[in-house]
């Protein structure tokens, strides 16, 4: 990697002003993404902004929804009681990132930040209808993606915490890419008195989407014999050595399916 | 087997000696090891697949903090080094002899692949000479890369003069004698047969650390080699023209090589050359990506099969005509692999009248291709086993019958094969009967069933292999091409005291040597397992020896270790016969004692051990002093062990996910040394097929980068992906050797992927799928079945 300046935030607002300082700073969060992309020399950022010192790391019952610290590690949040009770599908997600270590170091601030687009994270944002708030403002899950790697982040805006509202019966279901073990397909369903909301990771060209004709589908009949062969589009997805467009778009329907069956 | 020392003797399961030094971190690697003053160099690598260098300005970079040299092609060829060489070279069909273009250590005027070394950057740290890299400036004026194995012949030369992009055209067997059974078949059987390319991934990255010694004006190379004695004289005779009595090379711990590390590389050269040219030590270590860019690939073979059988269902001709991708230049054994190490071996455990095989090895714009676990024998043995399924079914005959029907009969040894080779013991229908029983074979119909009503398909599938191994007889390997002899050496030592020094030819990489070769001794011997050290990796300890691949080291070294103990064992007797005063004929070795025959008189090997140094009490005029004896054992044939793998599979038709439901193997690997041992080389093997099999895959886009190059994108097999492992051995002793020993480092690799492929190929035939290519990833699973059911809807 190339050197750079290391600085450790007191708080959010510290770490928003030494951002604001640096020329091209980069928020360190748990640096499951960020580390290697450094050490490949993928990124040469001039300062990193170290956010574990600035007490974003707590999970709280907010009665419709649960409030969970962008610096909460994905270990804590699946060994969480409170999620375990009140959005077991989100408890679930975090205990199949990656791996133990992994798990023991990234965050859900980080992974929403940096919106991979085979990252689970943003499928239960999305699909659940939560809202991303920062030091200055709250962001609906609607207005937050903006594409592969991109989110309405500002440069020198730093997540505070997330809230994801508790849905009737939800589930998440991804199909691990062989090599990387990301999700090649990732299908959140969720469940609202309102209505179904269906998140599908991994296989858009632009990162995390809806897929409304699964939705209409869940909403007229919420089950898994609800989704025919064929009802997901192929365009619009990714296609690589592991998947064609094709077979995501087929795996999306199957991922879909199982989670639906998996919300019992 | 003396009495006492069963524990640690031959067949004791003995646990690994060199395992504690591993666990507690006591391991000693090449990058663990650091020169007083020694640069860091870092390797600038072409970012394109094929392109005239038109400049390289490296003036920038020459200024930049740290730096103290960049070195470049034009450097290499002014100070006229030669190239890594090719070890074994088969003569063209037509007689005349292949190409070997030039190999230069740093690309001098055009790069090949992407990875090609294009200049070496020498610095203070690591991180200087990486900066520094990105400042040479290099232009280069690129040509259309050619990656694809079956167009490369038309394409331009990538090679000057180098017709076709053709190595050699090379056949092997009775053409006409084959055309003929062709002509007189009841059945002919075709197969298309693609063996997919795979990266080594040894879990330990090349490395190499270059010492030169103004003094004695000595090198001292570390390096991970699986053949460190080679590696001096390839470097040093070859390359670099070092006297090889002023190189010594040592390869300390290495961490796995599957035959990637068996070759020299341009980057351990460089090393050296630049230590004393710029009088520092010198640091290499490769990082991951550089270990999926530069570590020699294997296997990458097409092959159009047809077998020609009788009214009778008893093969009567088989023909195999292979293109091999051998990469951008040739490395060492990239010739021998694919012709007498396949080629060799398509007569598999079958009485197959008539054979004949043109491999046409190939150059393209890729890393370079070489002996990968097995060499040429895996892809031997899938095209054939595979081809023997598809045979199967074609005549309507359960693929274990049909097998039986071809095999080999047990009388029938020694047995000559249509291709060259001569098979000296074998009995293949008690490993076959054996696996059969082990998996339950005949009911698998009814867990086909049970599948089915969980909505799975399950399958079943077999290989029932052959390899040649205990590589080799050198009067063999030399009528063939090869350019070294295959002996091998070992020196026991031992001393005053009694305890004793193996110093063996072979290296141990992961095989286990230093508990396998130490049990060797436990059992000649009779002396406890403490008191033997072996020792392997330095040219200046042990004699020339020519390393470990090709299951050579116990059939081979393990044999030379045995005849310099029986030496050893002949010396004490006599020197026992003059301290108890009795006629060398009547004294015998037993249980580590030297007695007088019918007596109690009695020497303990300790007390001759001690005689041999302290001669007060010695047989002058018939025997030096010293207790220490050498053996290079060449050995007389190949031997072969066999087997029968049985693999069953569960393939989900939602997501095309193929899931190993079991797994058994018999395999004859002649006597056992440590059974245990034996199990875990078997279940690395089988994990390393199943890889091939089901996941694995070099993919090279049409620009010639690799997109495979990292662990996101490459996929290892993993521990959750296995049952657990049935291993089950017989045996027929190989009979040219001491021991009665076959090898079996390569057999689970060789044995396994056309096991895979049978039983996915089985379980989803009741969809209609004939065929699939290795890997059988979930897509082209997915894609197989919907083929099949789009084609029956018509």
């Amino acid at each position: 990697m190339y050197s750079t300046k290391y600085v450790k935030a007191k708080d959010i607002d510290d770490a928003a002003t030494i951002m604001a300082s640096a020329e091209d700073g980069k928020f360190l969060a748990g640096g499951m993404t960020l580390i290697p992309t450094l050490k490949q020399r993928l990124a040469n950022p001039d300062c990193l902004v170290d956010l574990s010192a600035c007490g974003l790391s707590a999970i709280a019952d907010d009665g419709s929804a649960i409030r969970v610290g962008a610096m909460t590690r994905h270990v804590e949040v699946a060994e969480s009681a409170l999620v375990q009770k009140t959005i077991p599908a989100v408890a679930d997600l975090a205990g199949h990132i990656g791996d133990r270590q992994v798990r023991n170091c990234g965050t859900i601030g980080g992974s929403l930040a940096n919106n991979d687009p085979a990252a689970c994270y943003p499928a239960a944002l999305l699909a659940l209808g939560g809202t991303v708030h920062t030091q200055s403002r709250s962001i609906a899950a609607e207005d937050y993606f903006d594409g592969m790697f991109e989110t309405t982040l500002e440069e020198d805006e730093v997540i505070r915490e997330v809230s994801l509202p508790k849905p009737e019966k939800a589930a998440y279901v991804k199909f691990p890419n062989p090599a990387s073990r990301y999700a090649m397909v990732g299908v959140f369903v969720a469940k609202f008195a309102d209505g179904v909301r269906v998140a599908v990771t991994g296989a858009g060209e632009d990162g995390v989407f809806r897929a409304s004709d699964l939705e209409a589908a869940l909403d007229a009949n919420f089950s898994a014999d609800a989704i025919a062969d064929g009802t997901v589009s192929a365009d619009g997805l990714m296609s690589d050595i592991h998947a064609s467009a094709e077979y995501r778009a087929h795996l999306i329907g199957e991922m879909t399916r199982r989670a639906v069956t998996a919300c019992g | 087997m003396p009495e006492g020392t069963v524990k640690q003797g031959i067949g004791a399961s003995v646990r690994r000696k060199e395992d504690k030094r591993f666990l507690i971190g006591k391991g000693n690697y090449t990058d663990d090891i650091n020169r007083a003053g020694q640069l860091h160099v870092y390797f600038l690598r072409s970012p394109v697949a094929f392109a005239d260098i038109v400049s390289i300005d490296k003036q920038k970079a020459e200024k930049a903090s740290g730096v103290v040299a960049i070195l470049t092609g034009e450097d290499v060829a002014a100070d006229n080094l030669g190239g890594p060489i090719c070890g074994w070279v088969p003569t063209n069909k037509d007689g005349s002899a292949p190409s070997e273009p030039p190999h230069p250590i740093l690309a001098n005027g055009r790069v090949r692949y992407v990875g090609d070394h294009v200049a070496a950057v020498f610095a203070e740290t690591l991180e200087q000479a990486m900066s520094a890299a990105e400042l040479i400036d290099v232009t280069y004026s690129e040509m259309p890369a050619i990656t694809d194995l079956k167009t490369a012949m038309d394409k331009p030369q990538i090679h000057d003069g180098m017709e076709n992009n053709t190595y050699f055209d090379w056949e092997l067997g009775d053409e006409a004698a084959t055309n003929d059974a062709f002509d007189k078949a009841a059945t002919i059987v075709k197969v298309d047969i693609r063996n997919n390319r795979v990266i080594p991934n040894a879990m330990e990255p090349r490395a190499a650390v270059a010492d030169y010694d103004t003094g004695d004006e000595r090198y001292t190379l570390f390096t991970t080699s699986q053949n460190p004695q080679l590696t001096r004289l390839v470097i040093g005779a070859f390359m670099l023209n070092i006297p090889e009595s002023k190189l010594r090379v040592v390869a300390p711990d290495v961490g796995g090589g599957f035959g990637s590390k068996i070759y020299v590389y341009p980057e351990e050269a460089v090393c050296v050359w630049a230590s004393k040219k710029l009088r520092r030590a010198v640091k290499w270590t490769a990082d991951r990506t550089q270990a999926f860019l530069g570590d020699a690939h294997g296997r990458d073979h097409i092959s159009d099969v047809k077998l020609a059988l009788d009214k009778n269902n008893r093969i009567t001709g088989l023909r195999v005509d292979t293109l091999a991708n051998l990469g951008a230049y040739l490395s060492a054994f990239a010739m021998v692999t694919p012709t007498y190490l396949h080629g060799t071996l398509l007569s598999g455990v079958y009485d197959i009248p008539a054979i004949y095989t043109n491999v046409k090895g190939i150059c393209t714009n890729t890393v370079n291709v070489d002996a990968y676990r097995g060499a040429g024998r895996p892809e031997a043995t899938y095209l054939l086993e595979r081809t023997m399924d598809v045979a199967a079914k074609q005549v309507g005959m359960d693929p274990a019958e049909f097998r039986r029907l071809n095999f080999i009969p047990k009388d029938a040894f020694p047995y000559q094969t249509a291709v060259a080779l001569q098979y000296d013991v074998g009995d293949y229908e008690p490993l076959l009967d054996r696996a059969m029983a082990m998996i339950d074979y005949k009911n698998f119909e009814n867990r086909r069933a049970k599948s089915a009503k969980n909505g799975k398909c399950r399958g079943i599938g077999m290989s029932t292999y052959i390899e040649a191994c205990g590589i080799a007889p050198s009067a063999v390997v030399g009528a063939l091409g090869g350019r070294v002899g295959l002996y091998e050496s070992a020196v026991v030592r031992v001393d005053p005291t009694g305890t004793i020094s193996v110093l063996t030819g072979t290296h141990s990489h992961g095989q286990g040597h230093d508990t396998t070769f130490a049990q060797l001794v436990c059992d000649k011997l009779g002396v406890d397992i403490e008191a033997v050290e072996i020792v392997h990796g330095d040219s200046d300890r042990t004699a020339f020896g020519m390393g470990t691949y090709g299951s050579r080291s116990l059939a081979v070294g393990g044999t030379a270790i045995s005849k310099a103990l029986d030496k050893v064992i002949a010396k004490g007797k006599i020197i026992a016969a003059h301290m108890l005063e009795a006629a060398d004929a009547d004294i015998e070795f037993k249980d580590g004692k030297f007695t007088v025959t019918g007596t109690d008189r009695e020497k303990s090997f300790g007390e001759i051990a001690l005689s041999a140094y302290v001669p007060h009490n010695f047989p002058h005029d018939r025997l030096e002093p010293g207790l220490e004896e050498t053996s290079f054992y060449d050995p007389l044939n190949f031997t072969y062990p066999s087997g029968t793998h049985i693999a069953e599979v569960e393939i989900d038709p939602a997501t095309g996910v193929v899931e190993l439901m079991d797994w058994v193997c018999c395999d004859d690997f002649g006597n056992l040394i440590n059974p245990m041992v034996v199990e875990g080389q078997v279940h690395g093997g089988i994990a390393q097929g199943v890889g091939q099999a089901l996941y694995e895959e070099a993919a090279y886009n049409d620009n010639g980068q690799l997109l495979s190059a990292s662990y996101m994108d490459y996929c290892m097999p993993r521990a959750d992906h296995f049952p657990s492992l049935k291993v089950e051995n017989l045996v027929t002793a190989c009979t040219h050797n001491d021991l009665g020993v076959k090898g079996c480092g390569e057999a689970g690799a060789i044995a396994s992927p056309p096991a895979v492929i049978n039983a996915v190929v089985d379980a989803l035939s009741p969809l209609g799928v004939t065929d699939i290519t290795m890997p059988a990833t979930p897509q082209k699973v997915w894609q197989a079945i919907q083929s099949a059911q789009t084609k029956a809807a018509e």
